[in-house]
């Protein structure tokens, strides 16, 4: 087996030296009726050539998006991650290496994480950012669960506008531990009165902007209402190119403000491993879940980094920590960094110009299509359409066409018939307008 | 061009000499000091080639950013080098026998990065029709088989994003099956040796932990479990137990523990962190355990990451399948089909709920099979076996110098030394792990598990060579040596030779920097001015 070095010459010799006459002797611990004595029923070793044929056969009944028109968002986006990021992250001393708990031989994992926390608290207006999470919507709940710990109360109220998967995590979660949620109806056009649930007992507010289905809201009146109520406002987003072109939630008064960093270095890839940003005001650093990394000194006084506020964390606390988490998303976190260090501000800010102006384009096409009414006033890449028949089967038809033409609303919240018709759609810079072209052809011929 | 050598002398002049000198840079040759990004980019350089859009009406409302972000950008040359640099401080398997006791840290093959990285796997959302997937939920069912057949379990949860994850994903399905048979027990049994997770997990969901202790040999003590049990009558929910648990030890009696928890209406929790020793072995169903999570990242080669991303998936037993959490794979006489939402529930499906967004962590799905593949049944027997005979060969290799808390009895993966060899050397076992950096060895897991004193647990994987634990052995041996002849300053001042000496971590926790702060030029304040 090309992976295992010890010859079975070795094995023989180390045997002796261990002294025993045979492997099994090593096992005799495990109670004999549950000793397999034969293979487990599953095919044999194979060469790098043999599983390369055999997953190759599996990813080639994918439509791989980059192979076709494509325009959902809707949590993930598909950007363009330069090739020198790929290239970075798969370096040995990165890729390889452990959870960073010798500082002085991994002061390359500690030095991006910080400035990874540096960037995330930049880029959210807040003052302290944690070493990521395992995605936005994880991070979402614990961002509940932080807020409970601050406010020391359980009530959590969740807009409309929180991706319907992000919501059922947090409700999830708290049904089991027995926290309370007050989930608003979906709320297509952002126009709900989120203020009117706010209560004495709230905990916190979780609100997202751009929100699922594209909107833009304004934070403001939310995190004064909330903090007149002693609550906390959590700020979610699921594209944090917006924040390249949108007012920052911390200048808009976010208590919380955690999201998905996918769109900035990492692919697609169905849904995981992302990268989930978490960040907060200083006052609250002490309670926040995950790894932070620190600026110190060493014994020869050079500046160095190691994780701290450990005393938080599972392995110090045990039952008393603030998260049960131990791995965060690093690697993933790293390609965050190199890409947003490739972009700067000056390409941040230009890569999200292109990503709204392209939305704007996308919007006027299909608008003038008969029948087709686009929700949004504000948004950024993505946006709201309600269709003269059910989304599903215009997208499944539109699928059949070679098109892969957004999320229709009814897989995420099926049985809902206000809801039924509505597809969000999304466009980033690596839409053409031939891209653009050939969907607005195409649903129009759908619908006719 | 290279350098023309003729008659120029390239040996060793002054080999003996002990000058080292005081570089201007702070470098030494290929130990490089490398500045924060925010010290060396600039907020108008980028390295990314966008055109700017053309004209066009923005639709942003009143929600337009107004101030700036302050994210210094670096050319594409400058990326590379600043990065490079900064890889090159750390410590990676790659590099060198990274024996870190309960993270498995094995050999990651390059095919599962390659595989990863196929389009049709990197490159599909996760909410594109289900139509235009069939090869995503395929790969995710097969994986899902492989793990059921070699736990000997029924279901499995694939989403949980990593072993904690998963943790919580197994106790909320034991949680929920409580629920729906009419119990609301309080009460998590959780080993004195396990992992800080386990306690944190059950708290997090409302349990209270009752900890057990352990026996004389490190391992669980059937009897205290029993008398939780009866002291706690009808209140128990589960036991968390790792197997092979965190001494490095198979737990003897884990099939009394299982009857005796599944007597009392309980449920068996099993922490599958160190399922690496005994894949092919045994299987943890027949065991008789109702859920464990298997770490993608340990067990089945998963990159790291330099801590994550991870994967979780859980395995459950027929009397937890039901309340495995949203999404899943069903499978069916007309194929495989996704189940996202509760509309899509069939009679008996009672998941408890969701996760995480999507469908978990797929490109770790696809790294796994390629290594489950690439073994096949009889590779990961092989693996566990050599993961084992490595572990006890390290044993036998150190027992004489360094003492087994449990006395000389064959480990399984990984082997556990307590500090009493160190006694009144003045060396700690924190000092040996850092002088363990200077000889070019990542340190063994130390001060875990908490039932020994100075733990050090030494996990070598079965990636390594025999010739690779010769010298890890022989070095281990010449710095307790070292110890016991009273060098201590080999040990108290360590590491003198890693990138960084020993780091104030103190410092670092009582006023915490977490971000980088832009230097302000230092202002006369009309009090200092008096």
């Amino acid at each position: 087996m090309r992976y295992l070095p010890l010859s079975d010459t070795d094995r023989a010799d180390m045997l002796a030296r261990v002294g025993v006459s045979s492997i099994d002797e090593l096992f005799a611990d495990i109670p004999e009726a549950a000793r397999l004595k034969g293979l487990v029923n599953l095919p044999t070793r194979k060469s790098e050539i043999e599983v390369e044929r055999h997953l190759n056969r599996m990813a080639g009944k994918n439509v791989a998006a980059g192979s076709v028109p494509f325009f959902v968002g809707a949590g993930a986006y598909r950007h363009h991650v330069p090739a020198t990021v790929d290239h970075l992250i798969q370096r040995s001393e990165f890729l390889t290496s452990y959870t960073p708990y010798q500082p002085e031989i991994t002061q390359g994992t500690l030095q991006y994480l910080f400035e990874f926390q540096t960037q995330v608290a930049r880029l959210t207006g807040m003052e302290v950012a944690n070493a990521s999470m395992y995605d936005g919507s994880t991070g979402t709940g614990e961002a509940v669960l932080m807020a409970h710990r601050v406010t020391r109360r359980n009530k959590a109220v969740i807009s409309g506008g929180l991706h319907p998967q992000y919501r059922a995590v947090v409700e999830g979660l708290s049904n089991l531990s027995g926290d309370k949620v007050v989930s608003l109806p979906a709320d297509p056009m952002g126009t709900e009165d989120i203020l009117a649930a706010i209560d004495g007992e709230t905990s916190c507010v979780v609100v997202q902007s751009p929100s699922f289905y594209g909107q833009i809201i304004d934070l403001k009146p939310i995190a004064e209402k909330a903090q007149a109520h002693g609550a906390l406002l959590i700020a979610v987003f699921t594209e944090v190119v917006s924040l390249g072109l949108i007012e920052s939630p911390g200048a808009q008064g976010a208590d919380i403000v955690v999201g998905e960093g996918q769109s900035i270095g990492n692919g697609l890839t169905f849904g995981g491993p992302y990268v989930g940003l978490f960040a907060t005001k200083q006052k609250y650093m002490r309670q926040m879940p995950g790894r932070l990394c620190g600026e110190t000194v060493d014994a020869e006084g050079k500046r160095g980094f190691v994780l701290t506020l450990s005393t938080r964390e599972q392995h110090i606390r045990r039952e008393k920590a603030t998260s049960n988490i131990c791995t965060n998303s690093g690697l993933c976190a790293l390609a965050f960094t190199i890409h947003m260090t490739l972009l700067g501000e000056a390409g941040l800010t230009r890569l999200a110009r292109i990503n709204h102006a392209n939305a704007v384009k996308l919007k006027k096409q299909l608008s003038a299509i008969a029948g087709v009414e686009v929700l949004n006033k504000a948004y950024f890449n993505e946006f709201t359409v309600r269709l003269p028949k059910p989304a599903h089967d215009v997208v499944e038809a539109l699928a059949a066409r070679g098109i892969i033409a957004g999320l229709p609303v009814s897989r995420l919240e099926p049985g809902k018939a206000d809801l039924a018709n509505l597809l969000v759609v999304a466009s980033t810079e690596i839409n053409t307008d031939e891209d653009r072209a050939a969907f607005a052809a195409a649903l129009k011929e759908v619908l006719a | 061009m290279s350098m023309n050598t003729q008659g120029r002398p390239t040996a060793a002049g002054d080999a003996g000499s002990a000058f080292r000198p005081k570089t201007f840079t702070g470098n030494r040759a290929l130990d490089m000091e490398e500045p924060l990004l925010f010290e060396i980019g600039r907020l108008d350089v980028t390295g990314v080639d966008l055109d700017e859009p053309e004209a066009f009406e923005a639709e942003l409302g009143a929600h337009a950013r107004k101030s700036g972000i302050g994210l210094p950008g670096l050319s594409e040359p400058e990326t590379m080098r600043h990065y490079v640099r900064l890889s090159r401080n750390n410590y990676a398997i790659d590099a060198g026998l990274y024996p870190l006791g309960s993270c498995t840290m094995k050999h990651n093959p390059r095919l599962n990065e390659k595989m990863a990285r196929v389009p049709g796997f990197g490159d599909i959302h996760p909410l594109q029709p289900l139509s235009t997937v069939k090869g995503a939920v395929e790969l995710i069912s097969e994986l899902g088989d492989w793990l059921m057949e070699l736990t000997g379990t029924s279901a499995v949860a694939m989403s949980p994003k990593a072993g904690a994850h998963g943790e919580q994903c197994g106790m909320m399905a034991i949680k929920a099956a409580h629920i729906a048979a009419g119990r609301d027990p309080k009460i998590v049994l959780v080993p004195e040796s396990a992992h800080g997770t386990n306690p944190a997990t059950a708290a997090l969901l409302g349990f209270k932990v009752v900890t057990i202790d352990a026996k004389e040999d490190g391992t669980v003590d059937l009897a205290s479990v029993k008398k939780a049990i009866a002291d706690n009558a009808g209140n128990i929910a589960a036991i968390m137990l790792t197997n092979p648990n965190t001494c490095g030890l198979f737990e003897r009696d884990i099939m009394e523990i299982a009857a005796a928890i599944h007597e009392a209406n309980a449920y068996f929790y099993c922490d599958g962190a160190n399922f690496n020793a005994i894949v092919g072995k045994a299987r943890p169903g027949d065991l008789g355990i109702d859920a464990m999570h298997i770490n993608l990242h340990k067990t089945f080669s998963t990159p790291h990451g330099g801590g994550g991303p991870g994967s979780g998936p859980v395995v459950l037993s027929d009397r937890l399948a039901p309340f495995a959490p949203l999404p899943f794979v069903r499978k069916s006489a007309s194929g495989l089909e996704m189940v996202e939402t509760e509309a899509g529930l069939k009679d008996g499906e009672k998941p408890f709920g969701r996760m995480t967004a999507f469908h978990g962590q797929m490109g770790m799905f696809v790294r796994a099979l390629a290594y489950m593949l690439s073994h096949g049944s009889d590779g990961l027997r092989q693996a566990s076996e050599d993961a084992v005979l490595n572990a006890n060969y390290v044993r036998v290799g150190l027992q004489d110098l360094m003492t087994l808390p449990f006395g000389v009895r064959p480990c399984m993966h990984e082997v556990l030394f307590d500090d009493s060899f160190l006694k009144d050397t003045g060396v700690t076992t924190l000092d040996f792990a850092k002088a363990m950096i200077d000889e070019g060895y990542h340190p063994m897991t130390m001060y875990f598990p908490l039932v020994v004193h100075g733990a050090m647990l030494i996990e070598p994987t079965e990636s390594e060579s025999r010739a690779a634990l010769d010298l890890f052995v022989a070095t281990l041996r010449d710095l307790v040596m070292s110890a016991k002849r009273g060098e201590t300053e080999r040990f108290t001042g360590a590491p003198y030779l890693a990138p960084r000496r020993r780091l104030d971590e103190t410092r670092a926790a009582r006023a915490p920097i977490l971000t980088y702060q832009d230097p302000v030029p230092a202002m006369v304040t009309p009090a200092a001015a008096e």
